[in-house]
């Protein structure tokens, strides 16, 4: 899902970070949020809704509509949207409104 | 407490354009944004600039905040919070924020709100599961961080975003095969439209998604079309394949601090939703409390800057500085706001502003 | 009609070309059909051919004596809305806008497309043009039958042949 060639910009040459989802070792690039870097792996359900469990993917990319909060390191309703990718985080999926 | 003299919310081409002016007389800023970078929107904006050229016009976007930010990064009075969002503000002027966990007040004299929008979403079935994205939230995924949202993508909504987006997915290597109007003629600038239809894309009048398929993300729209009243005509449904809905059905102002600290906020339709009630000046209903941009009414990027400009003189004024040639420069950005507003395009804002009684 | 389709009309598209006899010199062809605020054409233009008054919603207007087809209002236009066209021996000789990857190469035989995203014909690619002051717009020339002057609009270029 990443792009290899863009008529205007370059995405080449970024540094790989390695984390987990999961539990399984994944890697991203630098300048990812943890939601683009799931999204390139072809991750989009990151969550499940709090009362029908429905699947939940990013929606606003700016931080704004918690749709696409997740576990970070043990920590419930990360804004992955917005939060950048860092060596080694533990993310998972999170179920409603999480726990701490 | 940490004190500052003046707090801008958000860092994006209105917030950015008014920190210049501040920093210029010397007045010390903080600019605080929730975003790991400086830009807002202007970061994943790959496309040329409308306007003229006092508005940086046919420059890229991406190009024009490299400018904007140049402009102020090495001033020694700008303060600059990343990755930090304000959680609350309260009329004595005390924004409270979050950043990397921690919580902290600050105590400002000025307070600008340049926060900028969030995009609407749109009553559908299974509008929830993913796969169904924001347009501007899918071009920031593949401008700003190089992913693509999928491989077929059904835009919904024919304004400038929409159309653009739709163009930018294309040079990302993502079909468009359809995008989608419910009213009966496209809403943003036809030259956007026309080039994205000689691309290839179908361009849908009066037609909209009824539901979205799949079970843990999209695998096809159903759409139909809408009668006069923009109601579905039962019997019209097609279902047409694709991994990703993008919806492009307009902008809401983040008025949710403003309405925290109680300044006036009114609904008004045309500006997109609850905006401020702001003076000539930019300044809100509280003392000292300014706005800004989108925030106080959905436009383009380039009437962001003006307005932006505009208020990091007013509060400059207001402070007790000297602003030089403030006489000239400041009826000439009002003037270059008014032109971006002339024209068919302009008269939505035109129209709002008028019932929001600022023009 | 174009406010519903994006597709400008045969009527419209011909009133914003001049005489094909002017056209023996290449010429700005302008498809601006709605007023938007945006001037970067007539402050681009080295020789005062395109003109837009103070109230840059005003659309633009073209004097084909002053224009010299040097295509620098192509690149700079933000909404793609401008081409370069010339007859020459029963041909056309467009130059048009660009920014998709990868470019063609010279000599390339590529689609050509109408205003609907139509293939109407083939045309071989006869220069491309990306400099730094373009910016990322590529102005791709190409050449191709008199008949298509006023359906020609853009390129395809093939994929994997």
């Amino acid at each position: 899902m990443r792009i290899d060639k863009h008529p205007i910009l370059d995405f080449s040459s970024r540094k790989k970070i390695r984390f987990t989802f999961e539990g399984k070792e994944q890697y991203g690039f630098e300048g990812d949020t943890i939601a683009s870097a799931l999204h390139a792996l072809g991750v989009k359900h990151l969550s499940d809704s709090i009362h029908k469990k429905r699947p939940r993917g990013f929606y606003c990319a700016i931080g704004n509509c918690a749709s696409c909060n997740m576990i970070v390191d043990g920590i419930p309703n990360v804004r992955t949207c917005i939060t950048p990718l860092k060596e080694g985080v533990d993310v998972r999926m999170q179920e409603g409104k999480g726990r701490f | 407490m940490r004190q500052a003299e003046v707090v801008i919310i958000g860092a994006g081409p209105a917030g950015l354009a008014a920190a210049k002016p501040l920093l210029d007389v010397g007045a010390e800023v903080t600019l605080i944004d929730r975003s790991a970078m400086l830009g807002g929107q202007l970061t994943k904006q790959t496309h040329m600039f409308f306007g003229s050229e006092k508005q940086h016009a046919s420059k890229r976007g991406i190009d024009i905040l490299k400018l904007m930010v140049e402009a102020i990064e090495t001033y020694p009075n700008l303060t600059v919070l990343t990755e930090t969002t304000v959680v609350g503000l309260y009329a004595d002027k005390v924004v409270s924020c979050v950043k990397d966990d921690h919580y902290f007040k600050i105590q400002a004299q000025y307070i600008l709100i340049a926060a900028g929008a969030s995009e609407k979403s749109l009553p559908f079935e299974n509008n929830d599961i993913p796969g169904v994205y924001a347009a501007g939230a899918v071009q920031t995924l593949m401008n700003v961080y190089g992913v693509k949202p999928g491989d077929r993508v059904i835009m919904v909504g024919s304004g400038n975003i929409g159309l653009i987006v739709s163009y930018q997915l294309m040079q990302a290597g993502v079909q468009v095969p359809l995008l989608l109007e419910a009213a009966d003629t496209i809403s943003g600038y036809l030259v956007h439209a026309s080039k994205i239809r000689r691309l290839g894309v179908d361009i849908r009048m009066n037609t909209s998604i009824k539901r979205a398929l799949g079970e843990t993300s999209v695998e096809a729209a159903e759409i139909w079309q809408l009668d006069e009243n923009w109601q579905g005509i039962e019997g019209t449904e097609t279902i047409i394949p694709c991994d990703t809905i993008c919806l492009s059905v307009g902008l809401a102002p983040l008025t949710e601090l403003l309405q925290q600290a109680g300044a006036e906020v009114k609904y008004v339709r045309e500006l997109g939703g609850h905006v401020p009630k702001i003076n000539q000046h930019y300044e809100t209903s509280l003392d000292a409390v300014y706005a800004c941009g989108d925030v106080a009414g959905i436009e383009e990027a380039s009437s962001a800057m003006i307005s932006g400009h505009i208020a990091g003189i007013e509060i400059a004024l207001k402070a007790g500085y000297t602003v030089a040639n403030a006489n000239d420069i400041l009826p000439r950005l009002r003037h270059d706001l008014r032109n971006l507003r002339e024209g068919p395009h302009g008269e939505k804002i035109r129209i709002g502003l008028k019932k929001l009684g600022v023009a | 009609m174009i406010e519903k389709t994006g597709i400008a009309s045969l009527e419209q598209v011909k009133q914003e070309f001049p005489d094909k006899v002017v056209l023996k010199k290449p010429k700005a062809i302008i498809e601006c059909y709605k007023e938007i605020p945006c001037n970067p054409c007539h402050t681009s233009c080295p020789f005062e051919a395109i003109y837009i008054p103070e109230d840059i919603n005003v659309r633009p207007k073209i004097d084909f004596d002053k224009c010299t087809g040097c295509g620098i209002c192509v690149y700079n236009c933000p909404g793609l809305a401008i081409m370069v066209t010339q007859i020459k021996d029963g041909k056309i000789a467009m130059r048009i806008p660009y920014e998709f990857t990868p470019l063609p190469e010279v000599n390339q035989t590529v689609y050509v497309v109408n205003r609907a995203g139509e293939r109407i014909s083939e045309a071989k690619v006869t220069r491309v043009q990306i400099s730094e002051k373009q910016n990322k717009t590529a102005l791709i020339a190409i050449e191709l039958d008199e008949q298509y002057l006023y359906e020609a609009i853009t390129i395809e270029v093939h994929h994997g042949s």
